[in-house]
C-alpha cells in the first residue's frame, strides 16, 4: 500500500516535469498549426547552453538559466523568422519537414561537439527530501519541478486568457485574415510565439537537465513525451498539458506498480492510445484552429 | 469622378491560378462619400476587397491610400493606414466575447490609448452589443454579428470602412437599421464602401456606385443618375456587357 501511495505521488510529481516538456510544443500546434518535431532537440540545446554557461559563470545555475532563455528567445525568433515563417504560407506539412530537418541538425551538432556522453547540471536540492514519512516520501527536486512547472503553466494561461497580447495570439490562433484585419501582425505574432515556446522549453530542459541527465541523442524521447503529454491534455489547451501530464506521469509509475518497472513506458502510451480512441481532441482541447 | 480620391484603384488585375478573377479595374473613392461596390455573386466583389486589403496579391495595377501606394504591402500595415474592413460573412472571433472582439479592433497602438472612449462610441452606435458584452461571440444572432464586425472595424478609428455583404442572410428590417447607423458613422467624417448584391438599397444609400460583372466595372458614377434598371440589366447580364 505504501508504495502504491508513493507510485501514485511520484507520477504526479513527474507529471509537472512532462507538462514543462510539452507546453511549448503545445502552444506552437495550438496558434500556428505547426507540429515542431525539433522542440525536443531544442530543449536538449538548451540543458547543454545551461551546463555550459554554469560552468563558466562559477556554477551558478540561475545566472545560467536566465542567460540560456535570452539565447533560446533569439535562436526561436531566427528559426521562425527566417525559416519557418517563409513555409508556414504553404500549409503546415513543408514547416514540419523544415523543422524535422532542424531536429538533424541540432542533435548531430551537439553530438559533435559534446560527444555521446552522458552530461548533466548540477542540482541542489538533488538529496534532500521534502517530506519524508511512513507513507511516501518526496524528494525536493521533484517537488521543485512540479511547482515550477505548475506556475509555468498557470502564468501562461493567464496572459492568453486576460491580456491584449494573449488574445492577439488567440485572434491570431482562430482566423489569420481576421486578426491581421485588426492591425495585428501575425508573423511578427509566431515569432513571439517561437521565443515563448523555447522560453518553456529551457524550463524543461533545466529541470530533466537536473532530475535526469541527458545525452545529446535525448531530444527524441522527449519529443515523444511531449506528444504524449500534448495529445492528452488536447492540442493547444495550456491548462490541458498539466493534465496531460500528470495522466501520463501518474499512468507509467502505476504501470511500473503493477506490472514491473520494464513497462513502464510502455503502460504510459497504452494509456495515451485508450485515451485518443476515447476523446480524439484531447481531454481539454479548445484552443484549435479553425 | 472626383480625381483627388482617399483610395484609387488602378488597372488592377487579380489571378487564382490560370482564372483572371478581376480585370484592368480602376476606381476611385473620394474622400468623405458612401460608395457603393455592387455585383452579383462570384462578379469579384470579394476578391477585389481582399486584392486592395492585401490578403490576395494583385497580378499587375496599383492601389493607392492618401497618395500612398500600399499595393503588396501586409495586412496589418493596410489597416494601420487608416483603412478597416469588415469581413464578409461577418467572421467575428466566435469563441470570444464581444468586448474581447471589440478590443482586439483597438490594437493598434493609437487607438489602443483611446480604448475606452472607442468602446463606449461603439455601444452607443449598437446598444446590443453593450447588453451582450460578456457574451460569447457564438451566441449572438445574425444582425449583432454584423454589427460587432461593423463596430470591431470602427474601433480601430479608420478613415475608410469597408463593409463586405452586410445584408446577407438578414432580415430587411435590421438591414435598413444597419445601413442608417452607417449613414451615422459617414457623417463623422468617415469615408464608406459597401459592398452588395442588392442594387436598389446600394443605390438609394450610396453618393457614387460601381458595378461589377465578372471582374470588370461595367458602369460607375453618381448613385443619383445611374438608373435602377439599367444597373439590374447589367447585373444580370442583359445586355451587351453579358
Amino acid at each position: 500500500m505504501e508504495l502504491f501511495v508513493q507510485s501514485l505521488v511520484s507520477g504526479l510529481l513527474l507529471g509537472g516535469l512532462y507538462a514543462a516538456v510539452g507546453v511549448g510544443l503545445s502552444l506552437v500546434f495550438g496558434i500556428m498549426g505547426l507540429t515542431n518535431i525539433a522542440h525536443g532537440c531544442l530543449m536538449i540545446l538548451s540543458s547543454f547552453f545551461i551546463m555550459v554557461f554554469a560552468r563558466h559563470m562559477s556554477g551558478s545555475v540561475v545566472a545560467a538559466f536566465i542567460l540560456t532563455v535570452l539565447v533560446m528567445c533569439v535562436i526561436g525568433a531566427l528559426l521562425q523568422g527566417v525559416l519557418i515563417n517563409r513555409v508556414l504560407a504553404k500549409g503546415p506539412e513543408p514547416a514540419l519537414l523544415v523543422t524535422f530537418g532542424v531536429a538533424i541538425v541540432i542533435w548531430n551538432v551537439l553530438q559533435l561537439i559534446f560527444g555521446a556522453d552522458f552530461k548533466s547540471i548540477p542540482s541542489p536540492m538533488a538529496s534532500v527530501n521534502a517530506v519524508n514519512t511512513r507513507w511516501v516520501v518526496i524528494s525536493g527536486e521533484y517537488l521543485f519541478n512540479f511547482a515550477v512547472s505548475a506556475a509555468l503553466i498557470l502564468v501562461l494561461h493567464l496572459v492568453i486568457q486576460k491580456t491584449l497580447f494573449g488574445r492577439a495570439i488567440r485572434a491570431a490562433a482562430s482566423n489569420v485574415v481576421a486578426a491581421e484585419l485588426m492591425g495585428i501582425n501575425t508573423g511578427r505574432t509566431y515569432i513571439y510565439i517561437m521565443c515563448l515556446a523555447l522560453a518553456t522549453g529551457s524550463v524543461g530542459g533545466l529541470l530533466v537537465g537536473q532530475t535526469f541527465g541527458f545525452y545529446s541523442y535525448s531530444g527524441m524521447s522527449y519529443l515523444i513525451i511531449a506528444f504524449g503529454v500534448v495529445v492528452i491534455g488536447g492540442m493547444g489547451s495550456i491548462i490541458g498539458t498539466l493534465l496531460g501530464g500528470v495522466i501520463l506521469g501518474v499512468a507509467q509509475l502505476l504501470g511500473a506498480y503493477f506490472f514491473g518497472s520494464g513497462v513502464q513506458i510502455l503502460v504510459g502510451y497504452l494509456t495515451l492510445l485508450t485515451l485518443l480512441t476515447l476523446r480524439p481532441r484531447g481531454l481539454l482541447g479548445n484552443m484549435t484552429r479553425e | 469622378m472626383n480625381d483627388n480620391g482617399l483610395l484609387t484603384v488602378e488597372s488592377l488585375n487579380v489571378d487564382y491560378g490560370d482564372f483572371r478573377a478581376i480585370h484592368d479595374v480602376s476606381m476611385c473613392f473620394p474622400k468623405g462619400a458612401i460608395i457603393s461596390v455592387i455585383g452579383s455573386n462570384g462578379a469579384g466583389k470579394s476578391t477585389l476587397l481582399n486584392a486592395i486589403m492585401g490578403v490576395n496579391k494583385a497580378r499587375s495595377g496599383r492601389v493607392f491610400f492618401e497618395g500612398d501606394d500600399i499595393t503588396g504591402l501586409r495586412t496589418s500595415s493596410i489597416v494601420a493606414k487608416g483603412i478597416s474592413m469588415s469581413p464578409e460573412g461577418s467572421s467575428v472571433f466566435e469563441n470570444m466575447s464581444v468586448y474581447e472582439n471589440l478590443v482586439l479592433g483597438a490594437f493598434l497602438p493609437g487607438p489602443r490609448k483611446k480604448r475606452d472612449i472607442l468602446l463606449e462610441r461603439a455601444y452607443e452606435l449598437f446598444p446590443p452589443l453593450k447588453e451582450k458584452a460578456k457574451q460569447q461571440a457564438t451566441f449572438l444572432s445574425g444582425g449583432q454579428r454584423q454589427m460587432l464586425a461593423i463596430a470591431r472595424a470602427l474601433m480601430s478609428e479608420p478613415k475608410l470602412l469597408i463593409c463586405d455583404e452586410i445584408s446577407l442572410g438578414l432580415a430587411p428590417v435590421v438591414v435598413s437599421d444597419i445601413y442608417s447607423r452607417i449613414t451615422d458613422v459617414n457623417e463623422t467624417g468617415v469615408t464608406v464602401v459597401l459592398v452588395e448584391q442588392e442594387v436598389k438599397r446600394s443605390l438609394d444609400y450610396s453618393d457614387y456606385s460601381y458595378v461589377l460583372v465578372k471582374g470588370r466595372v461595367v458602369m460607375g458614377g453618381l448613385s443619383d443618375e445611374l438608373d435602377e434598371k439599367e444597373v439590374k440589366d447589367a447585373y444580370f447580364g442583359i445586355n451587351q456587357y453579358a
